[in-house]
């Protein structure tokens, strides 16, 4: 695995929400689910770009706030019958500091 | 060891049961599927299409032998069964293939009634009800001329069609005077059977068949007349029969079909029924939409949750003859209790029946131009008064300025390439091949796989024109009683009755309580919950800011580029001096690029970080400017004209009579925006009467006007009452806020809430009911205590609420 980034503490992000963090020039969703599950996408809908970050999170999913289309937190994909994909970054929880990693996203950038 | 569920019957209503069992409990079974076909299941609606060449058998599979692989569903295709021993509980098949089952699913659909003459063995003369049918015909038409089809009911006439397409000549003989007697009126039926002459087909009425006639080929028919007419190919399209021969064998109760009871059992517990095979309340149905919703039904039984029941179910045709259009729908003719209306243009080749009973829609049957159809099929189904616009009912819900389709209103004759929903570019042939492509029923699935008609919605007749069209008068449409959304079968209403009678104060107990299917609910479901718990229990509940659409989460609109924008309240739209200037610092200081005056009469800047959101506010809050919940459900605003102030014309002070009003209502969440508007005089230049809550002064008072809209769909307000004094408007204005927060759904707009109740309602419960009106007035009064605080305030310097929403995560780069 690649370099880890320590983003901080799990609480900054609130639950059912997200936070955006911006690392080497890319803007990234951190995103907290109701079990205290994180994940990460690129903060930019495969639809009309819109920023993730600012949708509603339910289950392991976004909804994208400018067209609802909805994501799947886990890998980025689209959910069916809806198409396209972002990048989905690698992230774990560690004594309850966030970490993510650049490298290893699911689709190339 | 899992239960065993066995499936007689491969067909659309069976295989969608299994469908809706899958999405409930995918492991509950293990399920043997039993078909006589030798194919998966297919959309037997669009065989016409395939008769007439417009499509080939490939394009009709719903489910191929994939799907039941991969849903680990064992499938015999060409075995019928023969036998159930209920004893032992399992079933025969013909070639002595055995299942057991602990839940046995019948839906063995129909057959076509073949007419006891002679001759009817003879090859060449075939039904029109599956794949094999279709393909006897397609061999005959390509060799030989002579089509005879017996029926001019609506599979009758789709098939003489389809046999016209593939070039024969088509005679059909029907044994009553006018064709499709049992959905048309004698007009309609006339003017039909003109438009079908005129596209070159012939018709024999009031004639019926003595025999084929033929040695081993079939080469013509004998009339009862006496008359003879060649025929190589004869099509018998009398009817079908409740094929329940099976479930009679294993002594199953059976009148004309298999009976069963609300939930979709026979008198045999163990065994369920759907589809063409079943009667219910003495009802046998052929058409798809009640079979879905029967097969929803009985899947909830399968899978032990046990609440759904089958009530029942209103259905309407439509002929899927290209170019012709024809729809009807429950009693179109009528007897001594009911009043017709009825529009009959010739030239234009349009006629219009609605049949109406006690002010609500009984029947209708409409030629030429059926956009409406599927309009007048709602309001009698839901039962809608229709006395508010009865004078408008003929004319339809599209006359009125829609905007998003270029003025449509006719599907068929659309080109392929002609755009149906402007929001999303999506075109007429996008969605039929959709349609047909991925075995598509429902607005909702049209919706889904395509985006058109989700949006605004305003071309939601057309789509469902196109859907009706493309699948005939088989399209099942959402029930009645809506879910509120994929995560849970309860509707609006109930939701919001449980959140009061079990005193529920959060989302999670909500979705506890009703055994939600998902963990959290999704984007549809949380806002409205969220919607019904504050305005159930105001200053009690917390609100839930991650349930709340963004908007109203960082109290900015978002616009596309992911920027905001800032309103602030202009109350009345009177402004002064200082906040002009406060308004114009701001915009320089914070390089807004665009400044613009709404259509709310106020003054809006775009282009806005949202982490620059808190200090203009704060810049803004200093001068007096709080929060125009521009981005909110809830007051927008209140329009006003200058008034007797000013204006020659004026009669009354309009200006603060709106200034009043916004005071008194702003920061009331709502089921969805609010606009206001008092006009000064009957000029009405507020134009209040495309508002929710409309003002206009007349000499003696005031005019109340409720449910106008002037969005997508254009419609002027109807008047509410006329009042004299400025307390009595305040007091209908508060109480008519209340009574929609109570009562309309989340995300419904006052006015397709009135179209749903129907104003006569919100009049006796506002106008009639002083007493009613007070307590509603009371209640808003009440609730608005704890909604009036300015959220901006609220979120500005070093105490502000929600830091976290405003602000991106702050890191420190240390990897190398």
């Amino acid at each position: 695995m690649g370099d880890w980034i320590e983003i901080g503490s799990v609480d900054k992000i609130p639950h059912l929400g997200a936070r955006v963090v911006h690392i080497d020039g890319r803007v990234i969703a951190l995103f907290r689910t109701a079990n205290d599950e994180i994940f990460a996408l690129r903060d930019r809908c495969p639809h009309k770009e819109g920023p993730l970050s600012q949708g509603i999170v339910h289950g392991k999913r976004v909804t994208c706030p400018l067209h609802n289309l909805v994501l799947d937190l886990t890998n980025g994909k689209a959910v069916p019958p809806d198409v396209g994909c972002v990048p989905a970054y690698p992230v774990k929880v560690k004594e309850g500091s966030v970490w993510i990693t650049l490298q290893g996203a699911t689709i190339p950038e | 060891m899992k239960e065993k569920l066995v499936l007689v019957g491969n067909g659309m209503a069976g295989v969608r049961t299994l469908e809706e069992l899958l999405k409930i409990t995918p492991d509950l079974y293990d399920i043997t599927v039993f078909g006589s076909e030798p194919y998966g299941n297919y959309n037997r609606i669009l065989l016409s299409p395939v008769l007439a060449g417009e499509k080939d058998v490939g394009d009709i599979m719903l489910n191929d032998e994939k799907w039941y692989q991969e849903n680990n569903i064992k499938l015999h295709t060409s075995k019928e069964v023969v036998e159930i021993d209920r004893h032992n509980r399992k079933v025969i098949a013909q070639d002595g293939t055995t299942a057991e089952y602990d839940r046995l699913l019948l839906a063995t659909g129909s057959n076509s009634i073949i007419l006891p003459i002679p001759g009817n063995d003879l090859r060449g003369v075939v039904t029109f009800r599956n794949i094999r049918d279709v393909r006897a015909m397609l061999e005959i038409s390509g060799k030989k001329k002579q089509a005879l089809v017996i029926g001019g009911g609506l599979l009758g006439l789709e098939a003489a069609y389809a046999l016209k397409q593939q070039g024969m000549f088509v005679t059909v003989v029907h044994l009553m005077d006018s064709l499709m007697e049992r959905q048309l009126d004698p007009e309609a039926s006339s003017m039909l059977k003109k438009t079908l002459e005129n596209r070159g087909i012939q018709f024999l009425m009031e004639t019926s068949t003595e025999a084929f006639l033929g040695e081993d080929e079939v080469w013509g028919a004998r009339f009862k007349s006496g008359l003879e007419m060649a025929a190589d190919l004869v099509v018998m399209a009398v009817g079908i029969r409740p094929n329940k021969d099976l479930a009679q064998k294993a002594r199953i109760y059976c009148e004309r079909g298999i009976v069963v009871n609300d939930t979709m059992q026979t008198f045999d517990g163990r065994i369920y029924a759907v589809g063409e095979c079943v009667q219910h309340k003495d009802q046998v149905y052929g058409l798809v939409a009640p079979l879905f919703e029967q097969a929803k039904v009985c899947a909830n039984h399968l899978a032990q949750l046990g609440f759904a029941y089958y009530k029942g179910s209103v259905t309407f045709s439509k002929l899927k003859v290209t170019g012709v259009e024809l729809f009807s729908t429950g009693d179109f003719m009528g007897d001594e209790t009911t009043e017709n209306i009825i529009m009959k243009d010739v030239g234009r080749g349009v006629y219009k029946k609605i049949v109406l009973k006690e002010n609500r829609i009984h029947g209708a049957v409409i030629f030429g131009d059926t956009v409406d159809g599927s309009w007048y099929y709602q309001l009698l189904r839901d039962r809608t008064d229709i006395s508010g616009f009865r004078e408008q009912l003929l004319y339809g819900q599209s006359h009125l300025g829609d905007s998003g389709h270029g003025g449509a209103s006719s599907a068929a004759e659309m080109a392929d390439d002609v755009e149906v929903c402007g929001c999303n570019g999506v075109c007429k042939g996008d969605i039929i091949k959709a349609i047909t492509s991925k075995g598509l029923f429902t607005l909702d699935d049209v919706r889904d796989h395509t985006k058109a008609s989700s949006s605004c919605g305003s071309c939601t007749g057309l789509v469902e024109q196109i859907l009706a069209f493309t699948l005939g008068g088989d399209y099942s449409e959402a029930p009645k009683a809506k879910p509120l959304c994929k995560c849970t079968d309860y509707t609006h209403e109930e939701i919001r009755q449980t959140i009061k009678n079990q005193r529920l104060m959060s989302i999670r107990s909500v979705m506890d309580y009703l055994e939600y299917r998902t963990p959290d609910g999704c984007h549809v479901c949380r806002p409205a919950i969220n919607y019904y718990l504050i305005s159930s229990w105001p200053g009690e509940v917390t609100d839930e800011p991650q349930s709340r659409f963004i908007n109203e989460r960082a109290h900015a609109n978002i616009q596309k580029d992911g920027t905001y924008s800032v309103i602030p309240r202009v109350w009345g739209g009177l402004i002064t001096p200082g906040e002009l200037r406060a308004i114009a610092d701001a915009a320089e200081k914070f390089q807004v690029s665009t400044i613009k005056i709404t259509g709310g009469q106020r003054i809006g800047l775009y282009g806005l970080k949202k982490n620059e959101l808190p200090s203009i506010w704060a810049d803004l809050n200093q001068k007096g400017m709080s929060s125009g919940y521009a981005y909110g459900k809830s007051l927008r605003t209140v329009k006003t004209c200058v008034g007797k102030e000013w204006c020659r014309f004026g009669t009354q002070d309009s200006t603060s009579m709106g200034v009043k009003l916004e005071k008194l209502t702003w920061g009331s969440w709502m089921p969805h925006k609010f606009k206001m508007a008092v006009s000064g005089c009957p000029r009405n230049c507020a134009e209040a009467t495309i508002k929710d809550f409309g003002v206009v002064a007349v000499e003696s008072g005031w005019e109340l006007h409720i449910g106008g809209n002037g969005g997508v769909k254009v419609r002027p307000t109807e008047l509410l009452c006329k009042v004299t004094t400025e307390q009595e408007v305040i007091e209908h204005c508060c109480a008519f806020i209340q009574l929609y927060r109570e009562n309309a759904h989340y995300m419904e707009r006052t006015a397709p809430w009135i179209e749903r109740v129907g104003v006569a309602h919100v009049k006796n419960l506002l106008v009639e009911d002083a007493k009613n009106r007070q307590a509603l007035a009371n209640r808003f009064l009440n609730s608005q205590k704890f909604s009036q605080k300015d959220p901006w305030a609220e979120r500005i310097g070093e105490a502000g609420f929600e830091k976290h929403e405003f602000a991106p995560l702050e890191v420190t780069l240390t990897h190398g």
